[in-house]
């Protein structure tokens, strides 16, 4: 036996942003290990969501939460990080990188050094406070401006979104454009306007057809003076008039430079060991500034890198202001010529403005403002040439209008095609987050995660929940949103963090993931509740001021405020002792009604509060415990005769219904939770209709999931089939654990089921073996807990007194 | 001025939660929050009766448990979208006891 050492290749990068941090994760992913990898950043700090700066500005966002690469990541794979280190030197010949630490030898070299600001060369643009828009340094130094004067020069992308960044932490803003109207590159002037209107609104002050003379001040800046003479007091100014890509270092190295630094369709430049990717490059004479062609690049240089043959072809994309309010969508040539047409839609009232250039009936340009939602399907027409003289006289309306589809809002999202792009900034089409949600991926995070859809600049957040609503059924449109009005989390990022973060106590989870309101709401805290017994059986004490009332009392609280007290019949068999007991408890707390249930329960309406406790010690006496009839929890096992008295009975369904509901009772689960088991076939006890149900045939046991039978009627499915009593009874406890740790709150397990898929709950519950010895044994812990009757627990003498009022004032004034 | 009279200790009441009085003008739902403020409203809520006293707490907000309406415990007052108001009465917490005001031992036609 031999050892080989294979000493790895080295690749040094120079420059830790968006497009360098999706090029090493293409890397590691494809090839891990193939390279050891060196990254330097002369920002002090790794890869971060630079597009993501403005809801930072703007406080929407911290930063932490931009962050795309942590510490943690960069040493999962290796990554020697030179953060605060600039590059400042390239050794061609030697094959050496230089900073002022040292020299850092390369197979392979990348040079993503990005962009600089344009600053423009007027007097004063060295003084303190002149910022730049592009990192957190100036994102930070805007941040603070409250009550101040702010001027930003440029009104285009970067510089608005500064504008509206600092408006929107208290700062008195100017804008002042070189041009007619704002954003000239990627808007019209009808559109600049209604844009210049809403900045306005909120407090902006926009000046057009402004030059810079000087910006005023001794210490530090002071004014902004232009060449009409006006003068805009400041106390911080913000160039924003243009990028221009970064190429000091290429230049130094001789590398080929016009005006970004020159790389060839495979993304390498003129020296064959180097490659270049993202806003310092210039490839078949266009350089770029929007992220998805960086993207691109990004898994072009991967393959390059791996000696894979790959080529870089841009693509056209589109434009869409982050400021929040401003609602804008820019794509493609809008410009005036010869030949080309426009179709515009204006409603002044509602501040709408759609318009679409055409030449040779096929759209060449969108612009549309304050109403952007049929942006992607222009977009998609647009790119695929597609001719739309069929359709013109309705195009302007959108998707909805083209062969008289209803107006559902949804309606936009659903005509599209799967090869429409949904995310521009990482070209995901809607057949790819369909995909990722029919593979199990049903929350906006996980969807980012397997497809990086809405993951970048998530202005197309929207689109991607109603693409997951259209493929989930619309059940769950909303579910992506915040769990309810006191936090943005939604019901699975709060399990997640409740898991991540070991918070153990409701008022911990509402501290640490920041709630909005002092004590949660009637939605949030039952929800909460839940998670963390389910979570931490063990240490975690149910709070019972965060159950509804019927959870609380235990029992169902009816229209006149009495209530309903159903005891437990396992399997729906009982004795004449038992219903001795109930008939007696009837008539000696003058129950109205007493009624049989679908559940093959006794239930006994319009019972007073105070004789709750009374009349639970009264049924505990017989043998009797809570029914749980009121509970997200399990409710009942029902079952028929089996093959102990029914001549076609193929198995002992009423025993095995008894075993279920000894061995889950008490346990609390997202939503109710009802069993039927069936001696054969013809189901009797109506098992194809319950959450989990249980079919015997002469083989042995049909396991069946997700059936529902109240507001949605549906039928289960077949989860497993098994010869053994025993193995049933453990696949089922199984499946319950994990319905209880993964589904969100109030959803049954037909919902869950939609959402995670069935063949996922098998392989979990039926082939994993180990897993379900593991659920099981998860379950039985928690019941180690929960398995106990709450109606012996509240019935004791220093129980009982609470549920009387705590004083009677009328015997007061009789006295 | 409010005459109060004694309806019992502080800890008769769970933190966000609840107990009945019953008074010569109907049930009287006695709340203490969180941070240990009490309230007094009536016990029914406007839109079908239902006992606000077995509702979730949450702020100085309790939730109706029949259909969810939602009453500001200081005024009364319905939230969002729903129009209604609670009657309020004067309760305080003095030295570990509270104090309902004590004009709802007579009944409503006496006042």
């Amino acid at each position: 036996m031999s050892t080989t050492v294979i000493s790895r290749k080295k690749l040094v990068v120079i420059g830790a942003g968006m497009a360098s941090g999706r090029l090493l994760e293409q890397l590691f992913e494809a090839a891990p290990g193939a390279y050891d990898v060196t990254l330097f950043n002369a920002e002090p700090r790794g890869n971060y969501n630079r597009l993501m700066l403005s809801p930072v500005l703007s406080g929407e966002k911290t930063y932490e939460q931009i962050v795309t690469h942590d510490d943690t990541w960069y040493t999962a794979h290796h990554v020697d990080c030179r953060f605060a280190e600039p590059v400042t030197r390239i050794d061609r010949k030697n094959r050496v990188v230089y900073s002022n630490s040292g020299g850092a030898p390369y197979d392979a070299l990348v040079i993503a050094t990005g962009s600089a600001p344009f600053i423009i060369p007027v007097p004063g643009k060295d003084l303190p406070g002149v910022v730049t828009y592009r990192d957190l340094e100036d994102t930070q130094a805007m941040m603070d401006t409250a009550g101040k004067d702010a001027v930003v020069i440029g009104g285009g992308l970067l510089g608005l979104e500064a504008a509206a960044g600092m408006a929107a932490r208290g700062a008195r803003v100017t804008v002042i454009h070189l041009m007619g109207h704002l954003m000239e590159r990627q808007l019209d002037p009808a559109a600049g306007y209604l844009l210049q209107k809403d900045l306005e609104k909120r407090g902006i002050t926009v000046h057009c057809k402004g030059a810079t003379k000087a910006i005023l001040g001794n210490d530090r800046v002071e004014a902004v003076l232009l060449e009409d003479g006006t003068v805009y007091p400041a106390d911080l100014v913000c160039m924003a008039v243009g990028i221009r890509p970064e190429v000091r270092l290429a230049n130094d190295a001789h590398l080929e430079v016009e005006r970004g630094i020159v790389v060839d369709d495979a993304l390498r430049t003129s020296d064959p060991h180097v490659f270049a990717l993202g806003e310092c490059v210039e490839h078949r004479g266009q350089v770029f500034g929007l992220v998805a062609p960086l993207y691109d690049q990004a898994k072009v240089l991967a393959k390059t890198l791996l000696d894979q043959p790959a080529v870089f072809a841009p693509v056209q994309t589109a434009t869409k202001l982050k400021v929040t309010g401003c609602d804008l969508y820019s794509a493609g040539d809008f410009a005036d010529a010869p030949g080309r047409e426009d179709i515009v839609f204006r409603d002044p009232g509602r501040g709408i403005y759609k318009r679409l250039v055409l030449e040779d009936n096929r759209i060449i340009g969108v612009v549309m403002y304050g109403d952007t939602n049929d942006g992607a399907w222009f977009h998609g027409l647009m790119k695929d040439a597609t001719d739309i003289g069929p359709m013109r006289d309705t195009l302007i309306f959108g998707p909805a209008f083209q062969g008289g589809a209803a107006p559902d809002p949804m309606a936009a999202v659903a005509v599209l095609p799967p090869e429409a792009e949904i995310c521009g900034c990482n070209g995901v089409s809607k057949g790819t987050i369909m995909d990722a949600v029919a593979g199990g991926a049903c929350t906006l995070d996980a969807v980012r995660a397997c497809t990086k859809a809405s993951a970048s600049c998530g202005s197309c957040t929207g689109l991607v929940q109603q693409v997951m609503a259209l493929t989930l059924g619309g059940a769950v449109a909303d579910a992506p949103a915040g769990m309810c009005k006191c936090t943005d989390h939604s019901h699975e990022d709060v399990r997640r963090l409740i898991r991540s973060m070991g918070l153990k106590s409701i008022p911990a989870v509402m501290q640490e993931l920041g709630w909005k309101s002092v004590g949660g709401c009637h939605s949030c805290r039952p929800a909460l509740n839940y998670y963390l017994l389910a979570e931490y059986p063990l240490d975690y004490q149910d709070d019972r001021q965060s159950r509804f009332v019927n959870e609380r009392n235990h029992a169902n609280i009816q229209k006149d405020g009495t209530y309903s007290v159903v005891p437990r019949m396992w399997g729906g068999v009982t004795t004449p002792a038992e219903l001795r007991a109930i008939a007696d408890a009837a008539e000696k707390y003058d129950v109205p009604m007493v009624k049989v249930t679908g559940g093959q329960r006794i239930d006994l309406l319009g019972v007073r509060k105070e004789d709750l406790p009374h009349m639970w010690a009264d049924l505990n006496a017989a043998g009797m415990v809570s029914g749980a009839a009121y509970s997200k929890g399990l409710r009942t096992v029902k079952t028929c005769v089996g093959k102990e008295f029914c001549r076609v009975g193929t198995q002992d369904s009423t025993g095995l219904g008894i075993r279920l509901e000894k061995l889950m009772w008490g346990s609390w689960t997202p939503h109710k939770l009802k069993l039927g088991v069936s001696g054969c076939p013809r189901n009797c006890a109506e098992a194809t209709c319950k959450d989990i149900g249980v079919v015997c045939v002469d083989s042995g046991y049909n396991i069946v999931i997700g059936g529902a039978a109240g507001m949605e009627v549906r039928e289960t499915e077949h989860l497993a089939s098994t010869p053994s009593e025993d193995e049933a009874i453990r696949i089922i406890l199984a499946v319950t654990q994990l319905y209880r740790e993964n589904a969100r709150y109030l959803d049954r397990i037909w919902k869950w089921m939609g959402k995670v898929g069935l063949d996922w709950i098998r392989a979990q519950v039926v082939d994993d073996l180990e897993n379900r010895r593991a659920l099981v044994e998860r379950f039985e812990i928690s019941q180690s807990v929960y398995r106990r009757d709450p109606w012996a627990d509240l019935s004791t003498p220093s129980e009982t007194p609470k549920w009387a009022p705590l004083a009677d004032l009328t015997l007061e004034a009789a006295e | 001025m409010t005459i109060f009279v004694d309806i019992g200790p502080l800890d008769a009441i769970p933190r966000q939660g609840a107990r009945v009085v019953k008074t010569g003008q109907g049930c009287v739902a006695v709340f203490r929050t969180m941070d240990d403020q009490v309230f007094a409203l009536e016990d029914r809520c406007p839109h079908k009766g239902g006992p606000l006293s077995e509702g979730i707490v949450h702020g100085t907000l309790v939730t109706c448990p029949l259909h969810n309406w939602v009453f500001d415990m200081n005024s009364g007052a319905a939230q969002g979208a729903d129009e209604g108001h609670v009657r309020t009465y004067p309760a305080k917490l003095q030295g570990g006891r509270i104090l309902l005001d004590a004009t709802l031992i007579r009944a409503r036609s006496a006042a």
